[in-house]
Parts: structure tokens; C-alpha cells; sequence
């Protein structure tokens, strides 16, 4: 079935093939092509993106570089969410649990094999958060709207308990203590030569994070844009179409679930880094929660919307306590805003924007473009 | 095709270069990263004749009912010292900081105020997990990093950490201190252990131990968030234990009780310091048997626990009669409770050390200050604080009280003691007493 499955989609990781040659000559035609392939334009937008937050890294503040790493964390894991449920249509409210298995798995593999390369802890982290991930989406591919939030939300609640069943090994409630990479030598004294000063360690730790974070992005923008993507998404949309179209809808519902599940292990690996710890409170119910509002706010499906996701999930709470404190509320008064405010503006985001701020900017622009085409 | 396709990351990039003017726009202007001072030492956080200090501290969450009124006490002490003229001529500016109990979030609060609001140290970072996110950064940036909430050995450890002071008795002392008064008091009884899984009960147990072992004929161990407790107590019913002592937080002190009271079983209980406070058990209980429990705190009739502060039970003490008056004039809504008057009491005990640290304080002299003056400070703490070059443990003892209709009774002198198998001792010092103006001097 899949291998049928294959040859009747040609199209592979990129739309090239289907691309009917028409006119030019063949070497300008080549050239038009690989620059109109997804991964070397994706790649090349991504490459901008760096340059923008090494800017970004290279004039802000100590805080909000500080910030900014603690976005790099909360990305891959959105990012993640939003195309298991935007675009596979799952919801998850477990992936804190996910991001929890990351975690846990970095802080143990650095303490406890000291010298193992850092990126390397990192891809085993994804790998352990991806199978943890296939257990569950294998089970989460026969269930469906509530029943499906209530086993990932069983999850969420559940899967922290475990490092306080086995505190010897993971650390119980007071976690493990993770201590962050320092920048290699090489990249220490390049960073020095280039732009005349130190490498702080977490302004190392927040490019580390954004570069991951970023590579995260170009991958799963591929993917979405690929057979795998059109697959997700028909299923989705109409699973009997779906499946007279020969997709088989069980597979596909696990398939996108582990990618989610790899996506929140990264994330949760890093946030073991940048916070120098894991423990049980770090990754509570209140982490799944935000993740699905970051992907409300932003608009599911959207990786942009991700992002944005992120920044509100990062820099909201921190600006109202501070004009709450500026205001001259106490420092409970201003703690306490914080929640009311973000619930104010879920719920202001479900009621007029329910595509979430992407979908909706993304809507009125083909709106407009319509009445344009309709105009002329 | 490709026209009409979505493109992500063009708006990603889009949306990065957006934020970077934004974000430009706002951190502008704060680009000194402020290590002045000569030198003597970092005076980072000294703007004229003002001291800033920070704390993260649940305000919002589970763990805010009880520990957010702790903040409170502390900025009421301050500004009643800020009132009086401050110390040294230098008043003090307290931000608390809303860590929820999460060490993430935590970790995120104390970036901010140690990076952009540029405190001159931490005082009462609350919680083992949560401030265990913290305390490498803070010692890496020479951060003052004192009074931790926290009764966790690992506070006290000098050579890696020597910004870092611990505060309050740690849970060995305290179970060492208890189990040598069940020992002598009730010989006979059959000892049950309730303790949460994790360092509390796992330190407070050994230093119990150490004189118990014979005694303990079962333990049990609850986990933190399982609200479930009713196995555990049913197992210690059956095996005969007559004295249950705990270590445990305050809302388990209500399930153990109304566990106990389901299958009736009345054994003496014992309850260390931390789950203790009988207004806010009284509640929890009321709270948690959704009112069948109408006089929560009278449960607590007959419990014995510990003591190293004064407490609101004792209104006559002259250090309550000081927190209460400086709680009317600077306080926020509500009552003086115990939560306040251990924020008071940390504040107080900085007070001193910069007082004590002279006209030209850094973060370096105040450590110093606190090594070398540490151990004779003033203060309502019952038991000096073990503070020197190689201590940086806190109150070095408490004393052992009964809740008796509505009073704390003390039953034994205030005792202090060392870690491991170093001895008990009964402390023979005078308990100190604040002076007129209820502010420390130099």
C-alpha cells in the first residue's frame, strides 16, 4: 500500500519534478530550478533569519538576550504542536511531557557520561522524546477529539511523576542540575577576532539555542511543503477522501506525531540547558497548556505563527508585571495580572480572530487579492 | 505554482527583522553591564543612597498561598527601615519577582533582575527545585545570593557557592533535634515515619534516625501532588505505630489528619516546622473536607512541632510586638502571620550584615561581613547563626513546642547542633532582643 503509495506521488521533497519544462535553455532552466527548490530557498531565508538574530544577539540587553534564549526553547516544541495539530489536526496537550523526556534525557546523558559532544546529547534527546512520541501517537491514532486531549493530557500530568518514583536516578522533585555547554575554543577565539569581545555564555547559549531552533524551522517547513505535508493535511480534512485517495490514515496520524514528539524533545533539551536544570515543576501541566495557547495566539499551522507564539509566550508576562509595577501595583498585585491578561487575550484572539494572528492577517490579504482579481 | 505557495519562513524573517528594531527600541540605553567599583569589589546595585535587592518567590500558583505573604514581610520591614533613615544612610529598594515554583520561570525572573534591574544581591529565593535553577548563575555572577528559603543542605557549600547562604535550620538538624526528644520523652513508642519523597524527608529521616533506629517500626512516603495519602496512613496503622512524625508541607499535614480521622486512628503526631503553621493547615483543612472540618486549627490540638522564630501565637514576645507594629505601619492588606514574620526575620538579618559592612559595602565585603560578624548577629532567630569562612549553613538550632488550646507551649530549652553525628547541646545564650527603634546597628 505505501509503496503504491510512492509511485503514485513522484513529487518527492520538492515540486521540480512536476514542474513541465517549457521554455529557456536548459542550464538557465536548471539554474531557475534550483533556486526554486524549497530546501535551497528555505535554506537561503534561514541563513537571513540568522543574520537577524545574530543582530538581534549582538545589540540587545543582556535580559533580553537572555530572553531571547529562553524563546529558542519554547520554538522547536511550538513549532512542533502547530503542525501536529494545524496541519495533521491532533491535539496534544502532553507535549510538556515531551519536552519533559528531552529534558530528563540531556540532563542524565551530561551528567552522567561527561565529555559526550553536545550536539550529539541533543540528537539522542530527540531520538528518546521521538519514541516516547511513537508509543503514544500509536495509541493517539485511534482516538479522536476528547478522548485524544484527555490521554495527552494523562500524559502531562502523569509522565513527571516518574522522576519522583525514581528520584535516585532522575533527581526526583529537585531535578538534576544540568551545567550548560561553554563554547568550543575554536568558536571562542573566532567570535573574539570577529567582533572584539567575550563570548558570554548565555549569549553563546542563545545562538546554540536559535541555530537548532532555526534548523528545526528549515526542516519542518520542508516537510510541511512535501508529500508528507499534503498527506497530513488531507487527512485532516476529510478522512474518507483521504482514504480512497490510498492514504492510510493511521500511519499518517503517527508519522506527524512523532515528528511533534522529536520537535518537543529539542525544545526540551534545550530548555534543560538554558534553565541549567530540570525538575518535575519545570515541566508541569501549566508548560503543555502554554504550548497549545502560544499556537492559538499565533494561528495553527503557521510556523510563523510559532514564532510569534513564542515571543508572546516569552515577553508578554515579563512587560505586563513590569507595567503593572510601573503602574504601582505591589509585586503580587502586578504576578497576578499577568495570567488575567494572557486569559483576557485568548479569549479576545478565539472570538475575533480565530485563525489565530497569522491566519487572520493571512486571510484578509487573499481576501483583498480577490476583490482585486474580481475588480480587474 | 511556486508563487501561490506559503512560504514560512520569507515571514519568519519578515517578522525577526519587525522585531528587531522593536526589541532594538526597548533594550536600547542599557548596554553597561556594570561591574564598577574599583578594585575592593563589585558595587553594582548601589545608585546613591539606595540598595537594590531582588527575590523570586511563588506569587501566583500552587505553592502561593502561605509563601507569597513571606515578599510581603520582607518589603514591609524594609520600608519601615527606609522610614527610620535606612541603614548606614542607605535605603532599601526590594523587588520580589514571581518565580510560580517553577524553576524555569525562576530562572527567567532572576535573569531579569540580576541583567536589567542590576540588584546588588538576592535575599529568601524560595524553594529547593526552584532556586536550585539559580544558584550557579547567581554565584557566577558574584551575585550576594543570601537567606534561601530553604531548609536543603545544599545551600551550605562554600567552595562552589560562596555567594550562597542558607537561613533557616536545615531538615538534619531538625530531625536530629526531634528524634533525640522522642527518644527521651516516649522511650516506649512505636515510631511511624510519614515523609515526602524527596530531600525533606529523605534528611530529615537520617538526622531522626541517628537516635530512632530502634523505634521506627514503619516508613512511608508520599509524593508531592499526589493527593492520595490514605494507603500510606492505613500502613501505618497497621503496623502498630503509635508516634508519627513528619516531614512533610502543610497541605499534607491536612490529608495525613483527615486520612487519620476516615479510619480512625489516633496516634501522637509530630509535625516538623515546615508543615506545621496551624492557621494555614486550620484552612487547608476546612478547605480540603469542603467544610466538614469546621475548627481546622483545633485538629492541630496536641501536635508537637519545632520552633526557630517567634510566632503570632506568642504576642507578648518583643520581636512579635516589633513585626506587629512595623506590619501596621508599612504593611499591605491583611494580618501579621507567621509567613511575614519570617520575611521580617530575613530582612532583619540583612539589615544587620549591612550594617555591619560598613559605609563602602560590595557584594564581596557584605559576604565577608556575613562570614566574620555572621555568628554574633542580633535578630528573633532562637539559635545563632552558624556563619563563618567555611559555614554558610544558617540557625544552628530550634526548640521542640506542643500546640495546646490555641498556645505554643515549649517543651524543650532551644538545642542547636551540627550535621552528621556531631552532638545536641542546649543553648545557654540569652535570646536577643531588638532594640528601640527595632532597626540593627553597625
Amino acid at each position: 500500500m505505501s509503496t503504491n503509495l510512492s509511485k503514485q506521488d513522484p513529487t518527492g521533497d520538492s515540486q521540480v519534478g512536476t514542474t513541465p519544462e517549457v521554455t529557456g535553455t536548459p542550464s538557465a532552466d536548471t539554474a531557475r530550478r534550483r533556486i526554486g527548490s524549497t530546501l535551497v530557498r528555505n535554506g537561503l531565508l534561514m541563513l537571513l533569519a540568522f543574520v537577524g538574530i545574530a543582530l538581534l544577539l549582538e545589540t540587545l540587553s543582556p535580559f533580553r538576550v537572555s530572553q531571547l534564549g529562553v524563546m529558542a526553547y519554547y520554538l522547536p516544541a511550538i513549532a512542533g504542536l502547530t503542525v501536529l495539530t494545524g496541519l495533521n489536526g491532533q491535539i496534544s496537550l502532553g507535549h510538556g511531557a515531551l519536552m519533559a523526556v528531552g529534558g530528563y534525557t540531556t540532563a542524565v546523558l551530561l551528567e552522567r557520561q561527561e565529555g559526550l559532544p553536545f550536539l550529539l546529547v541533543l540528537l539522542i534527546s530527540a531520538v528518546v522524546a521521538g519514541v516516547v512520541g511513537l508509543v503514544v501517537g500509536a495509541a493517539a491514532a485511534r482516538l479522536h477529539g476528547p478522548y485524544l486531549a484527555g490521554a495527552t493530557l494523562a500524559l502531562a500530568v502523569g509522565l513527571p511523576g516518574l522522576a519522583l518514583k525514581f528520584d535516585e536516578f532522575l533527581g526526583g522533585d529537585q531535578g538534576l542540575r544540568v551545567s550548560p555547554p561553554r563554547a568550543p575554543d575554536g568558536i571562542e577565539s573566532f567570535y573574539e577576532s570577529l567582533m572584539g569581545d567575550n563570548l558570554s555564555g548565555q549569549r553563546y547559549l542563545a545562538y546554540y539555542g536559535w541555530i537548532i531552533a532555526l534548523v528545526v524551522l528549515l526542516l519542518l517547513s520542508n516537510l510541511v511543503n512535501s508529500r508528507y505535508g499534503r498527506h497530513w493535511r488531507a487527512v485532516r480534512d476529510d478522512e474518507v477522501a483521504a482514504e480512497l485517495a490510498g492514504i492510510d490514515l493511521g500511519r499518517m496520524r503517527v508519522q506527524a506525531f512523532v515528528v511533534s514528539a522529536v520537535c518537543a524533545g529539542v525544545g526540551g533539551s534545550l530548555l534543560a540547558v538554558v534553565t541549567r536544570l530540570i525538575a518535575p515543576t519545570s515541566v508541569t501541566i501549566v508548560l503543555s497548556f502554554g504550548l497549545l495557547t502560544a499556537i492559538v495566539i499565533g494561528g495553527l499551522g503557521s510556523l510563523l505563527g510559532a514564532v510569534i507564539g513564542a515571543a508572546v509566550l516569552v515577553f508578554m508576562q515579563q512587560i505586563i508585571t513590569d507595567t503593572g509595577l510601573d503602574a504601582g501595583l505591589d509585586a503580587s498585585q502586578a504576578a497576578n495580572i499577568a495570567p488575567l491578561v494572557y486569559g483576557v487575550l485568548l479569549i479576545v484572539v478565539m472570538l475575533a480572530a480565530p485563525r489565530g494572528l497569522v491566519g487572520t492577517v493571512r486571510m484578509a490579504w487573499s481576501t483583498r487579492a480577490a476583490a482585486r482579481r474580481a475588480g480587474a | 505554482m511556486s508563487m501561490s505557495r506559503t512560504r514560512p519562513l520569507a515571514k519568519v524573517v519578515a517578522a525577526l527583522g519587525a522585531a528587531t528594531l522593536l526589541l532594538s527600541a526597548c533594550g536600547g540605553g542599557d548596554g553597561d553591564s556594570g561591574s564598577a567599583g574599583g578594585g575592593a569589589g563589585s558595587t553594582t546595585g548601589i545608585e546613591g543612597d539606595t540598595i537594590k535587592l531582588g527575590s523570586h518567590t511563588p506569587l501566583t500558583g500552587v505553592a502561593a498561598p502561605g509563601y507569597s505573604e513571606i515578599s510581603l514581610g520582607t518589603k514591609a520591614y524594609f520600608d519601615y527601615v527606609n522610614a527610620n533613615g535606612g541603614i548606614n544612610g542607605k535605603k532599601i529598594e526590594f523587588t520580589a519577582r514571581d518565580s510560580a515554583y517553577n524553576p524555569a520561570q525562576a530562572s527567567q525572573v532572576v535573569n531579569q533582575l540580576v541583567l536589567q534591574d542590576e540588584v546588588f544581591g538576592m535575599i529568601q529565593g524560595l524553594g529547593t527545585p526552584v532556586h536550585g535553577a539559580v544558584v550557579d548563575f547567581l554565584n557566577e555572577e558574584e551575585v550576594p545570593d543570601l537567606f534561601v528559603s530553604s531548609g536543603a543542605l545544599a545551600w551550605d557549600n562554600p567552595s562552589e557557592h560562596p555567594f550562597t547562604f542558607g537561613w533557616q535550620p536545615n531538615y538534619e538538624v531538625e530531625g536530629k533535634i526531634v528524634g533525640k526528644f522522642i527518644k527521651e520523652n516516649f522511650p516506649e513508642a512505636k515510631v511511624g515515619l510519614f515523609l515526602q519523597g524527596d530531600d525533606f524527608g529523605r534528611d530529615g529521616a537520617k538526622g531522626a534516625k541517628q537516635f530512632l533506629a530502634d523505634q521506627v517500626v514503619a516508613e512511608v512516603t508520599y509524593v508531592p501532588g499526589n493527593t492520595v495519602v490514605g494507603p500510606q496512613i492505613d500502613k501505618l496503622k497497621a503496623s502498630g505505630a503509635d508516634f508519627v512524625l513528619g516531614f512533610n508541607v502543610p497541605s499534607y499535614t491536612a490529608l495525613s489528619q483527615l486520612a487519620a480521622l476516615k479510619v480512625n486512628y489516633k496516634p501522637k503526631w509530630f509535625y516538623s516546622n515546615v508543615g506545621s503553621d496551624a492557621t494555614l493547615v486550620g484552612g487547608l483543612l476546612a478547605n480540603f473536607s469542603k467544610g466538614a472540618v469546621k475548627n481546622g486549627a483545633g485538629l492541630l490540638e496536641g501536635v508537637y512541632t519545632t520552633k526557630y522564630l517567634p510566632t503570632v501565637e506568642d504576642p507578648a514576645n518583643p520581636w512579635t510586638k516589633l513585626f506587629q507594629k512595623v506590619w501596621d505601619a508599612h504593611g499591605s492588606s491583611g494580618e501579621l502571620s507567621n509567613f511575614k514574620i519570617y520575611g521580617m526575620a530575613g530582612a532583619y538579618t540583612f539589615a544587620e550584615a549591612l550594617a555591619k559592612a560598613g559605609d563602602n559595602v560590595t557584594r564581596e565585603s557584605l559576604v565577608e561581613s556575613i562570614e566574620n560578624n555572621g555568628a554574633t548577629f542580633g535578630g528573633p532567630q532562637l539559635a545563632p547563626f552558624d556563619y563563618s569562612k567555611d559555614s554558610h549553613r544558617g540557625i544552628s538550632g530550634l526548640s521542640v513546642v506542643q500546640y495546646t488550646s490555641g498556645q505554643v507551649k515549649e517543651l524543650t530549652k532551644v538545642q542547636t547542633t551540627d550535621g552528621g553525628d556531631a552532638p545536641i547541646e542546649d543553648y545557654a545564650g540569652e535570646p536577643n532582643t531588638p532594640d528601640e527603634d527595632g532597626i540593627p546597628n553597625a
